[in-house]
């Protein structure tokens, strides 16, 4: 009883000292638990009712003498027990206080108190929080509750020899039977409870109570939603329709944070995915149930336990035994792929079946098939496939359902069977169901992924292209994708391209190709991992993707296209992929009536336009104007993003812009400026940035009006975005009359405000940006002090990003033009700061830095500071720099410092003539 | 192994058989002379002179070059082989039967393993064949525990099996199957056609290999 006592029993926790037991449900279930205990004991196991206690158990009572039956001595208000023995006892009831020596006492004691008998457990129990110590003793009693309720009675047995101990023994034994009774049926009530918000609120002010203070067992206990409906509840509205009432966060001190979803059904645990998240959510609970003393916590978590269990219980009656085995290798797997491969997803909890599911037909049914599925021999198990495939595989309870009830993992263990009949029917239900995102990942979990990629070694053709198809939508997150090629999965794929454009026999032609189109799909999803990408290049997939690409079938082009654009991304492949053909064919593929054709080939000669060559064999094979074609779909945004974005690569080369200029590709650009997705603007900037490279072509963006939207894309947040834009931008300025138009707009000082975004790209593009238009706008000085936010100044020269510091002091040297700037600017210690700067081998930041020297030289006393600070022998270092522009920006530097004598012996000692001489 | 006298009656053989026959040519057939001579030969050593392959002989052919191993769909294929019904497969039998066995178009496949289920020849797959042919697939279970319960679930399971199969591919509701229904069946999903036990070979390379191109050589 101590257990449930401790640990089910709800205390008042506000008065540590008077605890009472609150009037929970929960209390007054245990309080009748008790009761009936008790007062069978004297029937039921008189020896144990006999045994003395320790200590008396002593409470108050409202029991009086006149109460009593005629088994005591009573004497005025005071009575004795008959049954003890000859010594002097100390009297069973004196007023309002009752001392019991035995259960037996307390059975009769408390049958006294007739109607007021769950009152007199309830003061029994308050009076004595400690009763198991006074009972036994306190060596069994902290036994007894440390270890739970399984101390070992045996060994008890054997420590005490006379028979009242035997008889100590077997109350023990009694105690905890009653116990663990008592617990479970608790727990029976409370699975049966419906809980409401007032409840939950209670539940997480205590747990709020278990974290606070500096013994705390959880870091933190927080609602996900600050925001209470009328009701109570936290959760949307259309959630709570579900039952749910909230959710919470509980971080507990040593271990990660659980995700714990309150609904009327319960409290339940999230995210309870594949055998990873298994096996560490099942490990931290035991950890806090362990850890935690909080009766509320305490009941709360084990009561999650018990319901995730029950969830838990079908899935894993179906592989247990390899779960078991298997679940430590997989958390360290799990571990492993994480920090390996950076792209991995966060595991999405899956979503239950409505409850309303487990009653359809539709439930029966698949209860039914999967039962003769596993039931029959081979010939039902081909008719259970068939009808299998009559089932509405797009629903995901229906997957799951099959799931649940062992279906998947025994198509599965078919994949490993010889009976190629039943590997197609089972390889044709897989495919339709890990289209649904919770099986792929239960089929990876199952050692699935291993087995088809097994298969893809089939004698029959037909088996290798579905489970490559399979392979194709499983391997849709990355530790499938991982699985796959370290399984010598991509080899194998790779080898089904190979026997389709080997194979000469016309009658498997059409076989053979389905594979390879099957092949290329499982290609493609599997080269979104990095290494995959990698794995796909080195066993020699590019060359045969490039043949493969004269197909003129689009379902087999689409994935080849869409594998070699992921390829793209590593830089060893697309060497190979520009010494082949592919280029020519990709270009060709511009023109397909596809648009996903389209998409793909645009994707794919956007990122391989990165390399000069590319460029230039796309110019020549003519693929510039059905790139410009494609600008004049814009309601299709995800093909404009592509066509753009290979514009804009192409454009990297001169050669390609003065074409593109030909089409007035620019006008249609700068048209494009305008209610766009991110994923277009960013491509369209960077292309403008390109494109007014040519001179010309400044005045022509001024004509089409270009300039405006560009500079009301600075209000955008989107940081790659920016990035292009301040560089287009950047690229206007340069142009006087551009500059007019951008100083009227209010250019410079939304400019200057970039300098304030955390990203580094940013700021240091904003900061090129800005240096071409003080230099061309006329009222540049007084737009600048205007605003006068030359604060962020200093902050960036401590900048870390070596972009950031050159663009900083470019715009330093072109600020210190004006003397009251560069007043401005010396109060705030630029001198020391750029001085610090000096000891850097970057040659691009020394260029600027030197030039900034140099400008900056030329107020006041700076030329001696700069020579105090000691900038002055690194200047001197520049000298010996391959660098021209170094070296130039370093003379001039050092020319304006010789004008302070200290600075011209420093340069001597250091050998500058010398240097200057060479 | 033979004269020359023997050789040239097998290739006159093979010429007037392969005009019969759709799917093998000339040379394929004397391929398949001289296995089926061999096999003959192999039979003569249990009893006297026979005019073909009796049923266990057959049986096992069947098995080693098909891998078959239902007991029950091999007594099929045997009587679907022996045209005349005499209890021996002749050569001529012999080459026609594999000639749809093994290289036999859709339809006519379709034809045989319809032919194949319709046990009582009734033009129909009847509840009865149905029944027959499925009730080994629980047989194994029913040695194993032989109680008088578990024959009573083995039979109700059946029947609920034989509801699911007919529920699928009985398309006009009479509670049989026409060969209108298993072709519509079959359309749908093609493996339904060996639906009620695998009666095509399984691996036709081996079949290519060890039958026809290896012959060949020799």
């Amino acid at each position: 009883m101590g257990v449930s006592l401790s640990k089910a029993a709800q205390w008042t926790t506000f008065s540590p000292d008077a605890s009472k037991l609150k009037s929970t449900p929960t209390n007054e279930a245990l309080l009748k638990e008790i009761l009936t205990f008790v007062e069978q004991i004297g029937s039921q196991h008189p020896q144990e009712a006999d045994f003395t206690f320790e200590a008396p158990l002593q409470w108050r009572t409202t029991v009086v003498t006149s109460d009593l039956k005629s088994d005591y001595h009573i004497r005025d208000s005071t009575a004795w027990s008959h049954e003890t023995d000859s010594r002097e006892a100390p009297p069973l009831l004196t007023p309002f206080t009752v001392r019991v020596r035995s259960l037996g006492q307390l059975s009769m004691l408390i049958q006294a108190a007739e109607d007021k008998k769950l009152e007199e457990v309830q003061a029994c129990l308050e009076g004595n929080r400690d009763f198991l110590v006074k009972i036994l003793g306190p060596r069994i009693a902290s036994q007894l509750l440390e270890d739970g309720a399984y101390a070992d009675v045996e060994s008890l047995k054997e420590d005490v020899k006379d028979e009242a101990s035997e008889i100590k023994a077997r109350l023990v034994a009694l105690l905890q039977n009653t116990d663990t009774r008592i617990l479970r049926k608790l727990l029976r009530d409370f699975s049966d409870a419906q809980y409401d918000p007032d409840f939950m609120k209670v539940e997480m002010d205590f747990l709020q109570f278990c974290s606070e203070g500096d013994d705390r067992l959880l870091k933190s206990v927080r609602y996900t939603s600050d925001f209470e409906f009328w009701n109570g509840c936290r959760a949307p509205p259309w959630r709570q329709a579900q039952g749910e009432i909230c959710y919470v966060v509980i971080e507990s001190v040593d271990t990660g944070s659980l995700n714990v979803t309150c609904c009327t059904a319960g409290v339940f645990l999230n995210g309870v995915g594949g055998p990873g998240a298994l096996f560490i959510s099942n490990s931290r609970k035991e950890f806090i149930l362990n850890s935690a003393a909080g009766v509320t916590l305490w009941l709360l978590l084990f009561h999650t336990y018990i319901m995730y269990i029950h969830s838990v219980t079908c899935r894993l009656r179906d592989c247990c035994s390899f779960r078991k085995t298997s679940s430590k290798a997989t958390l360290a797997e799990l571990s492993s792929e994480t920090s390996s491969e950076s792209e991995e997803e966060e595991e999405r909890p899956e979503h239950q079946p409505e409850s309303d599911f487990y009653l359809s037909s539709e439930f029966l049914q698949i209860k039914k098939l999967v039962k003769y599925l596993k039931k029959g021999d081979q010939k039902v198990t081909l008719l259970m496939l068939c009808c299998m495939l009559d089932l509405d595989l797009t629903q995901d309870s229906c997957n799951l359902a099959i799931r649940d009830e062992g279906g998947l993992q025994f198509l599965l263990n078919l994949l490993d069977t010889n009976e190629d009949k039943c590997k197609i029917g089972a390889l044709k239900i897989l495919i339709r169901m890990s289209r649904c995102v919770p099986i792929q990942r239960s089929m990876e979990d199952m050692l699935g992924v291993r087995s088809l990629v097994n298969n893809l070694d089939s004698e029959v053709t037909k088996v290798k292209a579905l489970a490559a198809e399979t392979i194709a939508n499983v391997a849709n997150f990355p530790r499938a994708r991982r699985t796959v090629r370290q399984s010598g999965g991509i080899e194998k794929l790779i080898k089904l391209l190979d026997c389709f454009l080997k194979s000469q026999k016309k009658s498997d032609h059409l076989e053979n190709m389905e594979a390879a189109r099957c092949g290329a799909l499982a290609l493609w999803s599997c080269s979104r991992s990095t290494k995959n990408k990698k794995a796909i290049c080195s066993a020699g997939g590019i060359p045969l993707l490039g043949c493969l690409l004269t197909s003129s079938l689009e379902s087999m082009l689409i994935p080849v296209v869409g594998t070699l654009q992921e390829c793209a991304s590593e830089e060893s492949s697309r060497i190979t992929i520009q010494s082949k053909d592919i280029i020519k064919n990709l270009v060709k593929n511009l023109r397909s009536n596809c648009t996903d054709l389209q998409i793909q080939c645009s994707m794919a000669l956007f990122k391989c336009a990165e390399d000069t060559e590319t460029r230039d064999l796309v110019r020549k094979y003519k693929g510039l104007k059905p790139l410009v074609e494609l600008l004049n779909n814009t309601n299709n945004k995800e093909l404009l993003a592509a066509a753009t974005g290979a514009i804009w690569k192409c454009s990297i080369s001169i050669e390609n812009v003065l074409i593109f200029q030909n089409d007035k590709v620019l006008e249609s650009l700068a048209g494009l400026l305008t209610a766009q997705p991110e994923e277009v603007l960013i491509n369209v900037a960077g292309a403008l940035t390109e494109f007014l490279q040519v001179p010309a072509n400044k005045a022509v963006i001024r004509k089409c009006d270009g300039i405006k939207p560009m500079i009301q894309l600075l209000l955008s947040t989107n940081q790659a975005l920016l990035v292009n834009v301040t560089k287009a931008i950047s690229a206007c300025a340069t142009d006087r009359e551009n500059m007019k138009i951008i100083d009227e707009l209010d250019g410079i000082s939304l400019l200057w405000s970039l300098l304030q975004n955390p990203n580094p790209e940013v700021q240091a593009s904003a900061a090129w940006a800005i240096c071409p238009c003080i230099g061309n706008s006329k009222d540049a000085m007084r737009t600048v002090l205007s605003f006068q936010g030359f604060g962020r100044i200093p902050d960036l020269l401590m900048s870390t990003n070596n972009e950031v510091l050159a663009s900083i002091c470019a715009v330093i040297a072109k600020l210190a033009k004006y003397k009251n700037i560069l007043a401005t600017l010396t109060d705030l210690g630029i001198v020391s700061l750029l001085t610090k700067l000096t000891n850097t081998k970057d040659d691009r930041l020394r260029h600027h830095l030197s030039d900034a020297i140099c400008h900056c030289c030329q107020f006041a006393n700076n030329t001696a500071a700069f020579g105090e600070a000691g900038a002055v022998e690194p200047l001197v270092r520049y000298m010996k720099s391959e660098d021209i522009l170094v070296r130039q920006s370093a003379t001039m530097a050092l020319f304006q410092l010789s004008w302070d004598p200290n600075n011209n012996l420093t340069m001597l000692s250091r050998g500058a003539v010398k240097v200057s001489c060479v | 192994m033979s004269s020359s006298a023997n050789k040239k009656a097998i290739q006159a053989l093979a010429e007037t058989i392969s005009k019969k026959v759709e799917h093998f040519n000339k040379k394929e057939v004397e391929c398949l002379i001289w296995r089926f001579n061999a096999l003959l030969e192999a039979q003569k050593h249990s009893d006297g002179s026979v005019s073909g392959l009796d049923r266990n002989q057959f049986k096992v052919v069947l098995h080693n070059l098909f891998e078959m191993t239902d007991d029950f769909i091999m007594d099929r294929v045997f009587r679907i082989f022996d045209k005349d019904n005499d209890g021996f497969v002749t050569v001529e039998e012999w080459i026609q039967g594999l000639s749809v066995h093994f290289w036999g178009t859709l339809d006519e496949q379709k034809r045989y393993c319809f032919h194949m289920y319709d046990l009582k020849g009734s033009g129909f797959i009847t509840r009865d064949d149905i029944f027959l042919l499925l009730k080994d697939s629980f047989h194994l279970r029913l040695e194993e525990e032989g109680r008088e319960d578990d024959y009573q679930d083995e039979q109700d399971e059946i029947n609920e099996l034989m509801e699911i199969v007919l529920k699928k591919m009985d398309h006009d509701k009479d509670g049989r199957l026409s060969f209108q229904d298993f072709e519509k069946s079959v359309k749908k999903e093609e493996l339904l056609l060996e639906a009620f036990g695998s009666c095509l070979p399984n691996f036709r390379k081996k079949f290519e290999q060890q039958v026809l191109e290896k012959q060949q050589d020799e």
